[in-house]
């Protein structure tokens, strides 16, 4: 296909060339990006309020964390951000088949980041660990189980927003599959991939710091 | 006809006169900038009008004049803010000695308590020509406790304990209104502040009343079991209360924290919430069995140990004559008829304590 | 909107380009998308002033006696929530940003043309659950939600507002983001940041303001409706939540908010008295970095809201301080704006009158803010009508009067018609006169002591009261002619011509209506904004028609 028929049909009327186009929607996401900062910014402001209120009662809660489940979820979008890179590094060369089996990959692993979190919510639900009227915590150390449903109620908030996110990131994907699929993207044109893929990092960003501060910082602290 | 259109409220305390003189001056600085730039506005109009002026004259701009009004409003919000936060300083330190008043708002009431005994619902008594601090919490939502004569407002929040204080000047009726939107009634969260003659005052205190608010807390404190454990000898599970409120309290993170009203509260209904060092997190809660009064009731006791016109009582076995103020009574005399302590140490065993 | 083009306009416009429901519906072309969002914040103006009234006429007299104290609470509650969230927030960046920024930067559209009729369609669904929870019984929590009242007490639909709130929040983010990469990415070749006219740079700031704040309501807001449904404790002091802890996150975005309505005002009488008075405005780097510095400082003087809430005395003392700092850049601004009069060749049309009426009652709303701002007078003020008077002296006499006063500066380039000066200047007048009989005496009942959010109250504020219910209905009059008119200038309204008011800037150097991607040739500029003495010299393009092309 010659490079100014795809350039006349993926180049909006607005841009003057797809260069333009390209770095006008990098710009964009970027911006996009920093609102979902302020987004978590808040649920993460919350956390450090509370976590210095009620220390004791973070320490507790922070212990029944499933410390396996949180690292193999971390591993999981860890790779998961290696094979996005991969089909964007695809698909700037080309390479369909190679672009789609990366995406499916990150799919796959996604949804294996679901998988993973639902087995822990699945968990604490058992344990009676969701907030609300029958939440119910026992556990060594000084602290109030109130206080430990907050610390609780957060971790959901956190980490469903988190899931929310993994969905979207997931819904994205199967898009990406199916335009990659009718071969819409080029070596000329593949913001779309690229884009994606800033979300998904973004994404897996939150991760690198929700597991920390719900899973790690004060597992070891003696209460 | 000026009883029908006031244009400004009654002046009632101390508080009013440094308020209402900023406020003044506020007024004055307002009206002096909105005068300049509207006769500014209107001189150029008229003067530059394309009529009169049909070709205009290109400027620029001027970096000398940016920085005078720039300065200038920068200097006088400066003056404005030391001001003001002079007047916000005395707002907010109640002076040493003041007398107390709890308060209890509720959907839609205002449910006063006073040292001596007395309680009064939406009409407050206080004298004239004292120091009057209140301490406010809510069983509900936020409220705001607002006396336009007295130029005060405080939110009163649930869970927690928030102050205000003044010092009335003329006896006197005046508008308790809340102030923070609290649902259906609101606006009917109205009531009254008496302000009367000191004489008066401390005759209405003293009449019919059957007992202080600490020596009804010390009835709570007999009947909830508290003084099973915080013995005055040291050798109760919980610590000794005598001389904790006002005071410094080393807490088993390593943090040290004053014993204020909120303190004690929170150690009331959320023990685990800040453990004193050297005990373990024994002590049931009592979230959703004390009323708001009772909390206050005991918070004034303990307060009452802390500047010593209280003491821990006897043990529980022996009857509470309910006189107050209680005769200082030996210390050492309370561990002896203790039945129940099992183990003497301050760090006992962590079985739940002991309740009656 | 059809019959316009047919009746003068030879010339194909964005108007005239297609026609039918579905070309409305789904345009990419943001002019399309800006006079979408100003019919759709016409109705909720209109459904806003009618709760507005109705509170107006039962503080009629001091007894609740026209309303049930809980249809009271109803209708202050709703009139917030539809005034702010439905009409004051997108009311100038989603109709005049979203309009005039892709001309005024010389582009053909804003950066992502579907993002931008997402955020309609957003706005829209958002708008949806808020009229649902109206009809389905109202909101009772005031439009602050404070908690623990919105999440544990009232008996009201607060999720479905909620979760409306949550989400017209993505559209004012969309719109913002499209705005700051348009400015960023999208400007015609020569016009250089300090050529950007100030209508750009204020919405540039405001913009930033959108995409910061936003998000934190949104999460803030999650966390007040998964509290409510699941009782999850985050605000509620029964599980050692903290109710304060609410007010700071929704104040970080509520604050800068306010900025969010008068920055765009701001930009609007910029444009206006540049043009009215024939000069360039005087400071012009003041006034473009003003509104940058108020975006910047609005972010630092949130719990100024919350000095009597329970903060500390040193927070309080700092937040204070900060609100003084944030007074200046607006100070400057309105010293500029009388400096370009001086020397100027001063007209009185319509949008001019709305300028003057803008200076004087927003200087007004602004120095009564430093009282507010001093914490030792706000202690007494605050949660009276003193603060509802200063809000409105902002909101209203600021932002709504240069809503106005874009609307009649900018209408004859989105219609091609004239209004009738005669009616346009009598409503200007009506909403001067009206709008300061309803609100100067709310200062006089705040520091009397008067509550806000009251439904009865005591005997000696009526007169007060009565005045003011009596300057809402003229004003009600002077909000409702330009409905009139205007709508009635799209039948029969002279042609305006492309440039009517002879004024500058690249939207102005179009036709009108503009042509669907606004310029025919891409315009390469070559001038400073505000070249009014270019365009008034002894043979300069006064009286250009169609488009100029430089270069």
């Amino acid at each position: 296909m010659p490079d100014n028929q795809v350039a006349t049909q993926d180049l909006k009327h607005h841009f003057a060339d797809l260069e333009h186009q390209k770095a006008t929607s990098t710009f964009g996401m970027w911006i996009f990006l920093i609102t979902e900062i302020m987004f978590f910014g808040g649920a993460f402001a919350a956390y450090l309020v509370y976590r210095l209120y009620y220390f004791n009662a973070w320490v507790a809660g922070s212990q029944t964390m499933e410390i396996k489940l949180g690292a193999i979820n971390t591993v999981v979008l860890i790779c998961s951000s290696l094979t996005m890179v991969l089909s964007v590094h695809f698909a700037k060369l080309g390479k369909r088949k190679l672009t789609a089996i990366c995406l499916l990959l990150t799919l796959l692993l996604g949804c294996t980041f679901l998988g993973v979190k639902a087995v822990e919510y699945h968990g604490h639900w058992m344990h009676h660990e969701v907030p609300g009227p029958n939440f119910h915590f026992e556990h060594e150390g000084n602290y109030d189980p109130h206080q430990v449903m907050i610390f609780f109620s957060l971790y959901f908030a956190m980490t469903g927003l988190h899931a929310l996110h993994m969905i979207i990131g997931a819904g994205l994907l199967i898009w990406l599959l199916i335009f990659n699929a009718r071969g819409r993207f080029t070596p000329e044109y593949n913001t779309p991939v690229e884009m994606v893929g800033l979300y998904w990092h973004f994404v897996d960003l939150v991760w690198i710091y929700l597991f920390p501060l719900l899973y790690l910082i004060s597992h070891s602290h003696n209460g | 006809m000026w009883e029908h259109l006031p244009l400004f409220p009654a002046r009632a305390s101390t508080m009013a006169g440094h308020v209402d003189a900023l406020y003044f001056a506020l007024v004055a600085i307002a009206a002096f900038f909105t005068f300049l730039v509207s006769a500014l506005i209107l001189f150029f109009a008229i003067r530059y009008r394309k009529a009169r002026n049909p070709h205009a004259t290109q400027i620029h701009g001027s970096t000398a004049l940016e920085l005078l009004w720039t300065g200038i409003p920068l200097g006088i919000v400066m003056m404005i803010f030391v001001w003001s936060a002079v007047i916000f300083f005395m707002q907010t330190r109640p002076p040493k000695g003041a007398m107390e008043v709890y308060l209890v708002g509720k959907q839609w009431m205002w449910k006063f308590q006073h040292t001596e005994g007395q309680r009064e619902i939406n009409e407050l008594h206080v004298p004239a020509g004292r120091d009057v601090r209140m301490v406010m919490t809510s069983q509900d939502v936020i409220h705001s406790f607002y006396v336009p004569a007295f130029r005060i407002k405080a939110d009163v929040l649930p869970g927690r304990y928030t102050s205000t204080w003044f010092h009335a000047t003329t006896p006197g009726h005046y508008h308790l209104f809340c102030a923070e939107y609290c649902g259906t009634q609101h606006s009917g969260m109205i009531g009254e502040i008496v302000v009367m003659d000191p004489v008066e005052y401390d005759k209405w205190a003293a009449s019919g009343v059957d007992g202080s608010l600490a020596s009804a807390g010390e009835k709570s404190f007999q009947h909830y079991g508290c003084s099973m454990c915080h013995r005055a000898d040291n050798a109760g599970r919980g610590p000794n209360l005598t001389s904790v409120f006002g005071h410094q309290v080393l807490l088993d993170d390593g943090r040290t924290i004053t014993a204020d009203e909120s303190y004690i509260r929170e150690s009331i209904l959320n023990p685990g919430a800040k453990i004193v060092s050297g005990f373990k997190n024994i002590m049931p809660t009592f979230e959703g069995q004390l009323s708001e009064d009772e909390v206050i009731g005991l918070v004034a006791y303990i307060k009452a140990l802390g500047n010593g016109t209280a003491n821990l009582p006897l043990p529980v076995s022996e009857p509470n004559s309910g006189a107050y103020p209680v005769a200082p009574k030996p210390e050492g005399s309370a561990a002896k008829s203790d039945k129940t302590a099992t183990t003497p140490e301050k760090n006992g065993a962590a079985k739940p304590a002991a309740r009656q | 909107m059809e019959t316009i083009s047919h009746t003068s306009q030879a010339k194909p416009n964005y108007l005239n380009a297609d026609y039918g429901l579905k070309s409305w519906l789904l345009t990419t072309d943001h002019k399309r998308i800006g006079i979408l969002y100003l019919i759709s914040i016409s109705v909720f103006f209109v459904l806003g002033g009618f709760f507005a009234m109705l509170i107006r006429l039962e503080l009629l007299t001091p007894a609740g006696d026209l309303v049930l104290a809980d249809t009271y609470n109803k209708l202050f509650t709703m009139h917030g929530v539809v005034m702010i969230f439905l009409f004051l927030l997108p009311a100038i960046p989603s109709v005049f940003g979203n309009f005039l920024v892709p001309m005024m930067v010389g582009a053909k559209d804003l950066a992502f043309p579907k993002l931008n009729l997402a955020s309609w369609y957003i706005f829209m669904i958002g708008a949806g659950f808020i009229m649902y929870s109206v009809i389905t019984g109202g909101l009772d929590t005031g439009w602050t939600f404070y908690t623990p009242y919105s999440t544990t007490y009232s008996n009201s639909n607060v999720v479905a507002a909620a979760l409306g709130v949550f989400i017209t929040g993505f559209s004012s983010i969309f719109t913002g983001l499209n705005i700051i990469v348009t400015v960023h990415r999208m400007r015609a070749p020569g016009l250089t940041w300090r050529r950007l006219p100030l209508f750009i740079w204020a919405h540039y700031a405001t913009s930033v303001i959108m995409v910061l704040g936003t998000p934190v309501l949104a999460v803030t807001i999650v966390l007040v409706a998964l509290e409510r449904l699941f009782h999850f404790g985050i605000f509620d002091a029964r599980y050692g939540g903290d109710p304060l802890l609410f007010q700071h996150l929704f104040w970080f975005y509520s604050h800068p908010a306010v900025y969010i309505m008068i920055l765009p005002a701001m930009g609007v009488i910029s444009e206006c008295i540049a043009c009215f008075s024939r000069k360039r405005v005087f400071g012009y780097d003041f006034v473009a970095m003003s509104s940058i510095a108020i975006a910047v400082l609005g972010f630092l003087v949130w719990a100024h809201h919350m000095y009597v809430a329970g903060i500390s005395t040193y927070a309080a003392l700092i937040f204070s301080l900060l609100t003084f700092f944030v007074a200046i850049p607006s100070a400057v601004k309105v010293f500029n704006w009388t400096a370009t009069l001086y020397k100027g060749s001063i007209t009185f049309e319509t949008p001019m009158l709305y300028v003057f009426a803008f200076i004087g009652l927003f200087t007004i709303g602004g120095l009564t803010g430093v009282f507010l701002a001093a914490v030792g007078i706000d202690l007494h003020v605050t949660d009276t009508y003193f603060v509802v008077a200063h809000f409105h002296y902002v909101m209203v006499g600021g932002t709504v009067t240069a809503f106005l006063a874009a609307l009649h500066f900018w209408w004859p380039k989105m219609t091609g018609k004239m209004y009738p000066e005669n009616f346009s200047k009598a409503s200007a007048l009506l909403v001067f006169i009206g709008f300061n009989l309803t609100f100067f005496p709310q200062f006089l009942l705040g520091y009397l002591g008067m509550p806000r959010r009251y439904h009865a109250y005591p005997a000696e504020f009526q007169v007060l009261n009565v005045l003011s219910t009596a300057g809402a209905s003229i004003l009600a009059v002077g909000f409702l002619m330009p409905m009139i008119y205007l709508a009635w200038s799209l039948q029969y309204g002279k042609d305006a011509g492309d440039n009517p008011w002879h004024a500058a800037g690249l939207e102005w150097k179009t036709s009108s209506p503009p042509p669907t991607f606004n310029f025919d040739e891409t315009p390469t500029v070559t001038w400073e904004a505000y070249n009014y003495d270019e365009i008034d010299a002894p043979g300069g393009p006064t009286h250009n028609k169609g488009v100029e092309v430089a270069g």
